[in-house]
């Protein structure tokens, strides 16, 4: 399998989903199931995505663990996205640097 | 509203202006990118390539996780498809806000950035969509997540074990950034955001046999279609 094709692969998806619907629709959709299931499905896929992947990104598991968990809370009190991140990142290289 | 022309370059520069923050933000996710661009077995050169076309953090994830297990072609094309799915609801919301007569060339460059964040500023301005507005904010926002990318690949090789580890994990922290607030603002989500956590912890176990590709097209699908026929919008709900 050559490298170059999956990233050629990739791009056409993603160019070819982002640019149909600029191009191409001038009505509103109306569609209530249509329209539904495009709202809910960043939401679901990014959660599938986020657990339990996460546990096997990190060295230790339960630091990974707890980044996830205090990720959340910490963005459920209104930190933005670089927060977050910075947050979940420290945790791990200071739980890491204790119990690895 | 119009758009004069003379004032595109003032419009130009405010776009520049709203990207900083979003281009800081952007070095320190596809970092952690790259970092796994070179752990599937991408060069840096090819992950500065592969993020500099796609500009979308989930689907390139997807993506290289993919081409880290060597999957075939069309697994790769359809998990793309559906990690970036929303970007089809973004592009659909932002086409309604689209001048009649903006030049399709324009239209062209927008699509290639239309991530969360530059759809964000952009939809957020008032009146139709300048294009110089967008143009700003990609001027800034693409190098930085091409060349986060393009150094992670390089750093991931270079850093202390450790760190690596610790950086892992932004992406994953992005991604919380995105579902927690919206989970919080809306019971229905965050039902959807529960039960996805739990079948996907489920259907990791080795007794079920499917890849994690797989697997994120069918939860994706599935519970987005239950919440869709159980849960549907009332009108007007999804105009973001």
């Amino acid at each position: 399998m050559n490298k170059w094709i999956y990233i050629f692969i990739m791009f056409a998806v993603t160019y070819m989903i982002r640019v149909l619907p600029l191009t191409l629709i001038r009505k509103k959709i109306k569609n209530t199931f249509i329209r539904s299931f495009l709202y809910y499905v960043p939401y679901v896929t990014l959660s599938v995505m986020t657990f339990p992947a996460i546990l096997n990104a990190t060295m230790s598991k339960s630091a990974a663990l707890v980044s996830f968990i205090v990720g959340i809370i910490a963005a459920w009190f209104g930190a933005n996205l670089f927060k977050v991140a910075l947050l979940c990142c420290s945790l791990v290289l200071i739980i890491e640097y204790f119990i690895v | 509203m119009e758009y004069k022309f003379s004032k595109n370059k003032e419009i130009f520069f405010l776009g520049i202006r709203d990207g900083i923050p979003i281009a800081l933000g952007y070095f320190a996710v596809s970092f952690s990118l790259g970092i796994m661009a070179t752990k599937s077995g991408l060069s840096p050169f090819q992950g500065l390539i592969a993020s500099f076309l796609n500009n979308a953090s989930a689907g390139e994830y997807a993506g290289f996780s993919m081409i880290a297990v060597s999957s075939t072609y069309i697994e790769i094309a359809v998990i793309t498809l559906i990690a970036n799915a929303r970007y089809l609801l973004m592009s659909i919301a932002m086409s309604q806000r689209i001048r009649k007569d903006t030049p399709l060339h324009h239209i062209f460059i927008i699509a290639h950035m239309l991530t969360d964040e530059v759809f964000a500023v952009s939809i957020a301005r008032p009146g139709d969509i300048n294009p110089y507005y967008t143009f700003g904010v990609m001027l800034v926002a693409s190098p930085a997540w091409s060349f986060g990318t393009f150094f992670g690949a390089i750093a991931g090789n270079i850093l202390p074990v450790r760190l690596v580890s610790a950086f892992s994990v932004a992406l994953y922290g992005m991604f919380i950034a995105i579902i927690v607030p919206a989970a919080k603002s809306d019971k229905i989500i965050l039902t959807l955001v529960i039960i996805s956590f739990s079948l996907s912890y489920i259907f990791s176990f080795k007794f079920f046999h499917i890849s994690e590709g797989i697997k994120t097209i069918l939860l994706t699908v599935i519970i987005s279609a239950l919440g869709a026929i159980f849960f549907p919008l009332k009108n007007g709900v999804a105009d973001e």
